[in-house]
Parts: structure tokens; sequence; C-alpha cells
């Protein structure tokens, strides 16, 4: 069904980061159209996924161009699940860094960036189009780039070189494939290239452009062995910050990869040894990683890449239930991450370390905040019934069935090191008792705030922990849609239909 | 035509991927711009080359003629062309200011981000 509709997310970001742009130093009316902004926009999102999800696939034609020629939008099911859980994730971001963000640093475009930032993610899940997809992906990391350097101390200029190589490295492969498949097919849209690519004769370059893609999209969601980047740069800028790239920024890629390899490329059993393979040492080595931390934000980082490993596991499995585990995991992923960085944040303001060492007793002075930060905590662990439990029995048990004992056992050793590190981290800043160390003047301690602005810090920590009992305890409703979103990418007839098949219906000139 | 096409793109491709590897930031950023080169001209490439023959439809004529050059890939250039071009110099901005902050402009040196902050 052809339907204008879907551009609006996109449309509403990028009017709301230019209206931004007019209040350029207006820190105050900045948060304000920010926090409203973001509100409407979970509305929308939340009305496109409902109408999504009750009619079918929606699309679009950027200019009435017909579908393999022009750019397609393609609203599907898994698209605006991730639109919504993006909106939400960036609703919580923005209402939070509007008091936890340094006003030096909102003074110049913060929110603009965070805008632009949101449109390239809305757009990147909206798109049909596989150079579009690339553009999406630039306005991503541009933005992205911004944030990392905004404050320009020693250590983020230093995560920001890194960051910044290996993305544009990744970009390159990026096009570097897309220019390899336009030779092979002709073709850009992705609808167009999934009946296209079983056409060509010279199967093993379709091959050599798949690994490329894989490499390309591995390096922006932090596979092994791409990953350094990631623990070197996400602990340098602001809890904020760390907080939607932690959330979004590898999740996009992990989107990324589902989308193409379920659409473009079906793995074969070469494909899918090696995706099962990288995600068992993803989880190992992240897991690992995460061990030997005692810097908090450096720890949530390892734990980033860790956890990256069951999403890659369940599409390197590829069978419907697996495929459903992974989105499942996705979707418990992007809400339970950007929380844990919000609440590395918290945490930051209430003791002034980011040490574990040093850190402690938040437990016996804010008795009731620490049972907020617990949900968090032990929905990443997966402790029954929290949300990060039911992807994992759904991928245990596909590792079973597919004979990935290998993937298995990674999995089981990556819950274990999660729940340790976790555990650690709870009696080192929870329960051990406080040392006496001098207050830094630096730090804008959280019992010093009024009580808005303790409001602002830790109502966006009770949205999120909110919507993670909800995908925990509502588990049966996030199976359906995991289910229902794992079908659609098994067999894609219906996403090809909707996007090719719709040309007559809206020809008139 | 082709073949020396394919040559530059293979050479461009290899000396920025070597260029990378070095420790100076200056050479990284040199990478940068010929692997963003290399790439625009793979796209052109692989679009099919075909000369002297503009897809554009005569004034006379009402169709157009049987053989003429993709825009596709030109129009994908184009758009690749300004968004390197934009990180290209977001490149030069970066490495300016952590040449001044840290020092050096040896990435070996670069390890504030690993070391422990306490």
């Amino acid at each position: 069904m052809t339907n204008n509709l879907i551009i609006i997310p996109i449309v509403f970001q990028l009017l709301m980061a230019i209206a931004l742009l007019a209040f350029w130093r207006k820190v105050l009316t900045q948060k304000i159209i920010s926090i409203t902004g973001s509100v409407i926009a979970v509305v929308i999102a939340a009305f496109l996924f409902h109408k999504v999800y009750d009619g079918g696939i929606l699309t679009m034609q950027a200019g009435n161009w017909q579908a393999p020629f022009g750019i397609s939008f393609v609203a599907d099911a898994f698209s605006t699940t991730m639109l919504l859980l993006a909106s939400v994730s960036s609703l919580a971001v923005s209402a939070y860094s509007s008091v936890s963000i340094k006003k030096a640093r909102l003074r110049y475009g913060y929110f603009p960036s965070l805008h632009f930032l949101i449109m390239g993610l809305n757009g990147a899940f909206l798109t049909g189009d596989i150079f579009n997809l690339y553009v999406w992906f630039e306005v991503i990391i541009i933005s992205s780039f911004v944030f990392i350097t905004l404050g320009g101390k020693k250590v983020q200029l230093e995560g920001a070189v890194k960051y910044f190589t290996l993305n544009f490295l990744a970009s390159i492969l990026f096009l570097t494939a897309i220019a390899v498949l336009y030779g092979l097919t002709g073709s850009l849209n992705m609808a167009d290239l999934a009946g296209k690519i079983h056409d060509i004769n010279n199967q093993g370059l379709v091959q050599v452009t798949a690994i490329l893609f894989l490499v390309g999209f591995g390096i922006k969601s932090a596979i092994f062995p791409l990953y350094f980047w990631l623990p070197d740069s996400y602990h340098t800028p602001q809890a904020a910050i760390s907080s939607i790239f932690a959330g979004l920024l590898t999740k996009v890629g992990i989107y990324a990869l589902l989308r193409v390899f379920s659409l473009i490329f079906v793995p074969d059993d070469f494909l899918k040894t090696l995706i099962v393979i990288i995600a068992g040492l993803t989880l190992f080595s992240g897991g690992l990683g995460a061990l030997v931390q005692t810097n908090m934000r450096k720890m949530f980082s390892y734990m980033i890449v860790c956890h990256i490993g069951f999403m890659i596991g369940g599409l390197g499995m590829f069978t419907t239930a697996a495929l459903s585990g992974a989105i499942f995991y996705l979707l418990h992923d992007i809400i339970v991450k950007t929380n844990l960085f919000l609440v590395g944040g918290l945490v930051y303001k209430m003791t002034g370390e980011i040490s574990m060492r040093k850190m402690g007793g938040i437990y016996s002075a804010y008795p009731a905040l620490s049972l907020l930060m617990a949900i968090p905590l032990f929905s990443l662990v997966g402790i029954p019934p929290l949300s990060g439990f039911w992807p994992k029995i759904d991928l245990m048990q596909q590792g079973f069935f597919t004979g990935n004992y290998f993937l298995l056992g990674s999995i089981i050793f990556a819950s274990v090191i999660t729940l340790f590190v976790i555990t650690r981290f709870w009696s080192e800043a929870f329960w051990k008792k406080k040392e006496d160390l001098e207050p830094k003047p630096h730090v804008k301690y959280y019992d010093a705030m009024p009580t808005l602005q303790k409001g602002l810090l830790v109502g966006p920590i009770i949205l999120l922990s909110a919507v993670s009992l909800y995908l925990g305890l509502g588990a049966e409703n996030i199976i359906r849609l995991s289910d229902h979103i794992a079908g659609e990418l098994i067999d894609t007839s219906a996403y090809i239909e909707a996007v090719l098949g719709v040309n007559k219906i809206n020809s008139t000139p | 035509m082709e073949i020396i096409l394919a040559v530059i793109i293979g050479l461009l491709y290899a000396s920025g991927i070597y260029l990378m590897l070095r420790r100076s930031l200056i050479k990284l950023v040199i990478g940068i711009v010929l692997l963003g080169n290399g790439v625009n001209l793979l796209i052109f490439l692989l679009g099919g080359l075909v000369k002297e023959h503009p897809p554009i439809i005569g004034p006379t004529a009402k169709l157009i003629g049987s053989l003429y050059a993709d825009p596709i890939p030109q129009a994908l250039i184009l758009t690749a062309i300004v968004i390197s071009f934009g990180l290209q110099s977001f490149a030069i901005v970066l490495i300016k200011r952590a040449y001044i902050v840290v020092g050096t402009d040896d990435l070996d040196q670069m390890h504030t981000t690993e070391e422990e902050d306490d």
C-alpha cells in the first residue's frame, strides 16, 4: 500500500533539528523543543507501528518514480518496531541530557546533532534502497562525530581519531560492495536485488560482495575481530551520548545485517558457519574483555560487544525461531543498553567516580533508586522473568536443534560472565562501604541538584525500566511480534510484492 | 580504458590502505582521501563506460538512442563525493585538534584511552 505517512518520522526530525538550529545558544528553548518534539516523535512512531502491524507493509516511492528506478521507502513490522524503540530511547536521552550535559557543550549544537542523528536512524530503518541506506549511515556517523568530539578533551580526541578511521573504512567497504552489486545487477532497490541476485552466473563474485557487506556492517556493529575501536571510544563522551551510541548506533549495523542477509544474500552453509563462528568469538572476547575492567564505562562498552554475539548468532543459525530470538534480543538490547549507560551516568553523579574500586555505598544512601537501577542491570543478565531471559531460551534451543554446540557454549559462557560482571558491579558500587574521598569540584553531584533536575535524571531511567519490564513480563506479545518479524525475514515475498507490485495503483501523473 | 581504470583503482585502494596502516596522522588522512577517490572511480567503472552517448533525448528525436551512458553511477558518485568531502574536511580539522591537544602525530603515542583512570 502506498502511503506518504511513512516519511513523516524522517521529515519531523529534520524540521525539529532545523528549528533547534534557529535557537542556537538559547539552551532552555532547545531543551523544551527537544523534549516535547521527542514525545511527539514517539506518538508518530507508535501510530505508524500500529498501522503497519495491523494493515501490512506500507511503501512510498520518492518523487513517484516507479519502484526499481526511484528510491523506495518501506515500512514493515521490523522497521517500524525499530523506529518505535529508537524514538523511546531518544526521548529518554533527550530528557536525561538536558540535565547531565554541561551548558557549555549544549550551547555548541548538542540538540540539533541529536535530532540529525535520530533522523539518520529513522531513514536507515525505513529505506528500501541500498545506496540510500549508505547515505543514512553517513548522516548517522557525521552526527556521531560531533557527539564524540563535543568537549574536545584529550582522551575524546584520541578516541575520535580511532572511531573516525574505522567508521570511514567501514563506509568505504560498504560503498565498494554497493558498486560491485550495481555492476552485477544494475539495480539498487533491495526488493529488486533480491530477485536479480539469483540470475547472476558469477556466484563467486556475489559471495565476495556478501563478505564485503559483512565486513562493512561488521565494523559498524562491532563484531569479532572488528570491534577494537568500540571499547576505545565509547567511554570517552558523556554518559547521555554514550547511551545513544550504545543503544542505537551498533544496533543499526545489526539491523542492516539482518535486512541485507535475509533479503538480498540468503546465507548458504559457508556463510552460516562463518557468521556462527564470528558470533561465538564475539561472545567470548567481549565477555573476557568485560571481566578485567575496573572502569565502569569500559566494562559496559565490552558488554555491548559481548551481547552483539547473541544477535549475530541468531542470524547465523537462520531458522525462524533463531531469527525470532535474535530480534527479541535486539529489542531488549536497545532499551537495556541505553538504560545501562544512563544508570552509569547517574552512578557517576552520585559518587563522582567511574572506577568501580572507589565507588560504594549507593544502596545505603539511595535504597529506592538502587532498586530501580537493579531492573536494567538484572534485565541485562537475563534473570527470569526479566527481558533478557526469553530470547536466550530461543537461541539456546536453536543451538541444540541446528547442532551449533560451539555457539551454544559461547552463549552460556557469555551469560555467566555477564552475571558475574554485573554482580561484581553491584557489590562494588552498591553494597560496599563508601570510602571517604574529597568531593571533586568539577563534578555536579546528584545531591546538590534541585528536584526538577533530579526528576529529569531519574525519569528517563524509570521510563526505560518500565519498557524493559514490559518486554519481560509481557513476553507473550513480544514473542508474537518477533515471530511475525522473523517470518517476514524468512519469507520475503510480501516485502518484495509490496515494493515492486505497487506501481499500477498510484500512477496518476 | 577499462584496464587503465582498473589498475588505477587498484593502486588507489592499495596505497590508501597502506597509508592508513602507517603511524602518522597526516598519512592516515591522505590514505582516507585516496580510498575515497578509489571507490568513486570503482562505481564509475562498474556502471559501464560508454563514450559520447549522453543520456539526453535530442531536440528532434522522440526516444533516446539505443546506446547511452548510464546516468545513475554519476548521480551516485556525485553523492559520494559530497559525503566524502564533508568527512575529509572533518578528518583534517580533527587531526589538527588532536595534534595540538595530544602533542604528537604518532598514532602509537595515542594511548590515553587505554589507560586506567584511577
